[in-house]
């Protein structure tokens, strides 16, 4: 059984329907992406998912029913979210960014595990005591993916990394996800317009139009689909 | 001299008082980001109830800690019950304040309906002793005034920069959302943070009561000079709101008795600081600057 399993997911602001019944998976450490262009729904699904807004349809996570939960409650339960825009906490220093990543653990490793962070993002270390606010978009990614796995979660949502970031940056951030999703056997649910660097990322990929999935398959598959090749792909 | 130091001591003790209720307005900004005007009329509320406690035969200090942990309710349920519903403060700050706004009319009324109109007079917390200090008597309540509001900021400083919790609330301050996604829970924190401001709030007007009477008015005045003190100081810090109280009560206390423009109106030179600091440091002697780069 899958550890993500959305079945009829729909969701909205107010009177505005923006999601008409999704139906996707997540397995135990795979890297899955939902393609789709500005305004398909993206965010809102990933929002939908990690309780930030209420919607309709099933959620289970690890076989448990999860829909109507809220952010802390899931994020207890395994699901991490790296929002769009990154929530830096701009007020705080990076150190305390990823203490407050670890909110929900409690122990002595919390230490450790900042350290192994500084490790991973040496540019985080050099910036630990730095407000968050101030530092570029890239480093704030960066910041906002070692936020969202301090939690030790299951399964990271994360929504466009590449918004508003150099290609070189983009292309590091991307490169080192991969890394920790081999290494840490994390399961990833990510949703980006830049259909290259995800598909390359990813091993499944979903395709969201208005609010529905109109494709689904693996990355190479899709990679080799003529209409997909047209919308996002750019040849 | 002698005169320059019992002046001095009078201003220190009322500059306590404004610190006192400034941390309250601290802490209440720290957690939320947001300046609570009611925090004056819930201090004259909890300090009613010390005098209640007080009044049916409890010690004074025993009256105090009860009224702290009614404060520490009542601020609780003041913002699951008032605040919350009205919104998320960061995304309709002026309805939140509004709404503080109306907090202050309403414990002011309530006060009224419960105690009545009339004075009530609450004992010293440090008797009605003094010490000599270079050859100036000065009174051991000033003193102590400023010891609890010593042991106030300290355990403040500690609870925010140094625990969980602590943490949890500045991080709620600053963003409500990314909080709520690190597993922290965003509504508790708040009820904590209020709470804490409130129980405060005891403390200051208990200190204040012995100076004036306990009435519906105790705490308008000293809220006044609070809300200078943390501007001086700065909204977001807790030694700005200490410097800033102290700093306040000199100024209004010690200045205008040798100063002759000053005399007619003692507050001036407290608010001339003010928009001096403003004028160079727009937030406060003691206040973050706040940096955002997208």
């Amino acid at each position: 059984m899958a550890l993500l399993e959305v079945s009829g997911l729909t969701a909205g602001y107010g009177i505005v329907q923006v999601l008409f019944g999704l139906e996707f998976t997540v397995d135990a450490g795979e890297a899955v992406v939902i393609l789709g262009a500005n305004g398909a729904g993206k965010t809102t699904t990933l929002r939908a998912v990690s309780g930030m807004i209420s919607g309709g349809g099933a959620v289970s996570f690890d076989c448990k029913q999860v829909q109507g939960s809220r952010p802390e409650q899931l994020l207890r339960a395994g699901i991490a979210h790296v929002p769009q825009g990154r929530g830096t906490i701009t007020d705080l220093t990076v150190d305390e960014n990823l203490r407050v990543g670890a909110y929900s653990r409690s122990g002595s490793d919390v230490e450790a595990d900042i350290e192994r962070w500084y490790d991973v993002f040496p540019r985080l270390g050099e910036r630990k005591t730095q407000h968050a606010g101030s530092m570029s978009g890239g480093e704030q990614q960066m910041l906002a993916i070692a936020r969202a796995f301090m939690s030790r979660p299951r399964l990271v949502l994360l929504d466009e990394p590449s918004l508003g970031l150099a290609p070189l940056v983009t292309r590091e951030v991307f490169d080192r996800v991969a890394e920790l999703v081999r290494e840490t056997g994390t399961a990833v649910l990510l949703v980006e317009q830049n259909a290259n660097l995800a598909l390359a990322f990813a091993s499944r990929a979903y395709v969201l139009e208005a609010g529905r999935i109109v494709n689904a398959g693996t990355s190479q598959e899709l990679r080799g689909d003529e209409s997909i090749r047209k919308a996002y792909l750019g040849s | 001299m002698e005169r320059f130091l019992n002046f001095l001591f009078i201003g220190l003790g009322n500059g306590a008082i404004y610190a006192m209720l400034g941390l309250g307005l601290v802490v209440i900004y720290r957690s939320t980001g947001l300046l609570n005007f009611a925090q004056g009329e819930m201090a004259m509320f909890t300090t009613f109830i010390v005098w209640s406690l007080s009044d049916a035969g409890l010690p004074l200090w025993l009256a105090l800690i009860g009224g702290m942990a009614a404060g520490f309710v009542i601020g609780a349920v003041v913002h699951q019950v008032i605040v919350r519903p009205v919104g998320d403060p960061h995304q309709k700050p002026l309805a939140v304040v509004i709404v503080t706004i109306g907090m202050f009319l309403g414990f002011n009324a309530l006060a009224k309906l419960i105690w009545g109109n009339e004075q009530q007079s609450l004992g010293n917390l440090f008797g009605r002793g003094e010490i000599d200090i270079l050859g100036t008597a000065v009174a051991w309540q000033k003193l102590g005034a400023l010891l609890i509001l010593a042991i106030e900021a300290i355990i403040f400083w500690v609870i925010f920069q140094r625990t969980k919790i602590g943490l949890a609330m500045r991080s709620v301050a600053s963003n409500p959302e990314s909080s709520a996604l690190c597993g922290v829970p965003v509504t508790r924190i708040l009820m904590i943070g209020w709470g804490l401001a409130a129980a405060l709030g005891a403390v200051g007007g208990t200190f204040t009561a012995p100076t004036s009477a306990v009435d519906a008015n105790l705490m308008q005045l000293p809220l006044i000079f609070a809300f200078a003190a943390i501007t001086l100081g700065g909204f977001d810090s807790f030694v700005g709101a200490v410097v800033g109280g102290l700093l306040i009560g000199i100024l209004t206390d010690v200045v205008p008795r040798y100063v002759d423009i000053f005399e007619k109106m003692p507050l001036a030179p407290a608010f001339l600081l003010i928009l001096v600091v403003l004028l160079v440091r727009p937030e406060g002697i003691f206040g973050q600057k706040k940096v955002t780069r997208v």
